[in-house]
């Protein structure tokens, strides 16, 4: 049997690259149910989610490398900032790759809703899938507003705080809100630690879960691929 | 097992509820409480009690460093201060529309916020823009040594009264 993979006496594969493809197929297992190749082609999707992703494992990847250098304290923060055009190898590649990554993923997000929008892709039974997205669309959009304050430069300062200040004119909670996101009165180092743990922790944590939601139900609803759907022997 | 559930049943009236129900109930209650509790102390825990910002009355200097008929901004503080004939005021620079700091501009004889356009008189009123409001007026007085006083949390109305020194 030549086919067969060879295996010990105990049963365990010795061959690597066959023990490598195994556990490859128990990875696939995660997602119960299979989802047709077309649906996932250019064809329907243009790759919009997929390529929206990518620009998150950059996101991820180039912001854990200026995380070695960047400190988030008022004296601190632009010097690093500097340091990082200027001083560090590298390191300009790195926060433009970051800063151009940031407004791609922003646009492919909007490019994906649209294109899911446009082929209906949002009706039953896939209307979980396109709630999560929005949370996703959410969640990225306050990526980039926590990144934005950063740099600590006059740019982020005051976009900062006109941002915030949109935020307090939400009737009642408004105010209260601004003062629990700012930990203060005014856009100061408070705002920035919290700035910086909510687009370093918090909220690529709660992308990372949407997204392996959106991929779990992207498997069990199916994608993009709008035929009529077979609901309770109707058709939409 | 039908006939056991009669018999856990019997002797019940129709509204009471059996053991596992009760602990459900129970439970479901016990986990609501504990989540209120969590956003109670999490709203607490978030909103900090002590505060390193400056304080809102500030020191605006000597009346005599301000010439008559000037318009002084303070960028640390967010203060204008103006010297009419008639005397001193203090006003908010912060912009009614959405908090910049905004600036006087002599040559057009305006307050002008950077960020969208909005200007102001020299007393506060609105001129042109977005900003809803005009800059707030500010509680203004000198201190024993003589010094100009302004108290950034206590706005008065508009022209109010002039601060002599």
């Amino acid at each position: 049997m030549p086919n067969q993979p060879k295996t010990s006496a105990d049963g365990a594969i010795r061959n690597p690259l066959i023990a490598l493809a195994r556990w490859g197929e128990e990875f696939k297992e995660i997602f119960t149910a299979r989802v047709s190749e077309r649906q996932l082609g250019f064809r329907y999707t243009w790759y919009l989610g997929a390529l929206t992703l990518g620009t998150f494992t950059i996101q991820i990847s180039t912001g854990i490398l200026l995380m070695l250098y960047y400190h988030p304290s008022i004296p601190q923060a632009y010097a690093d900032m500097k340091d990082l055009h200027f001083a560090i190898s590298s390191g300009m590649f790195l926060r433009n790759l970051h800063r151009w990554s940031a407004h791609a993923m922003v646009l492919l997000v909007f490019l994906h809703m649209a294109k899911v929008f446009y082929r209906g892709a949002y009706r039953p039974p896939r209307e979980l899938n396109w709630i999560v997205g929005v949370f996703l669309l959410l969640m990225t959009l306050l990526l980039s507003y926590t990144g934005y304050l950063l740099p600590w430069d006059q740019l982020s300062y005051w976009g900062t705080t006109v941002g915030s200040n949109i935020m307090s004119s939400i009737p009642i909670i408004g105010n209260k809100l601004r003062f629990i996101l700012l930990g203060g009165n005014s856009v100061n180092a408070n705002a920035l630690i919290r700035f910086y743990v909510l687009h370093t922790v918090i909220l690529p944590l709660a992308v990372i879960l949407l997204v392996v939601i959106h991929l779990w139900r992207l498997h069990k609803d199916g994608g993009m691929h709008s035929e009529p759907v077979e609901k309770s022997g109707e058709k939409p | 097992m039908p006939d056991e559930h009669n018999k856990e049943t019997m002797g019940r009236a129709p509204g009471d509820m059996d053991r596992r129900q009760f602990f459900i109930k129970l439970g479901a209650t016990s986990l609501a409480v504990a989540g209120v509790g969590a956003c109670v102390f999490g709203v607490q825990y978030l909103s900090p009690s002590v505060l390193y910002e400056p304080s809102p009355i500030v020191n605006a200097g000597m009346p005599e460093h301000y010439p008559i008929d000037s318009v002084t901004l303070d960028p640390r503080y967010g203060i204008f201060v103006v010297r009419l004939p008639e005397g001193f005021y203090a006003m908010s620079a912060i912009c009614t529309h959405l908090g910049c700091l905004s600036v006087w501009k002599p040559e057009a004889g305006v307050i002008a916020c950077p960020c969208h356009g909005s200007s102001f008189q020299r007393d506060g009123k609105v001129i042109a823009g977005p900003a809803p409001r005009p800059l707030p007026w500010l509680k203004m007085w000198t201190s024993d040594e003589g010094s100009l006083m302004v108290d950034r949390g206590s706005p008065v109305p508009s022209e109010s009264e002039y601060v002599r020194a």
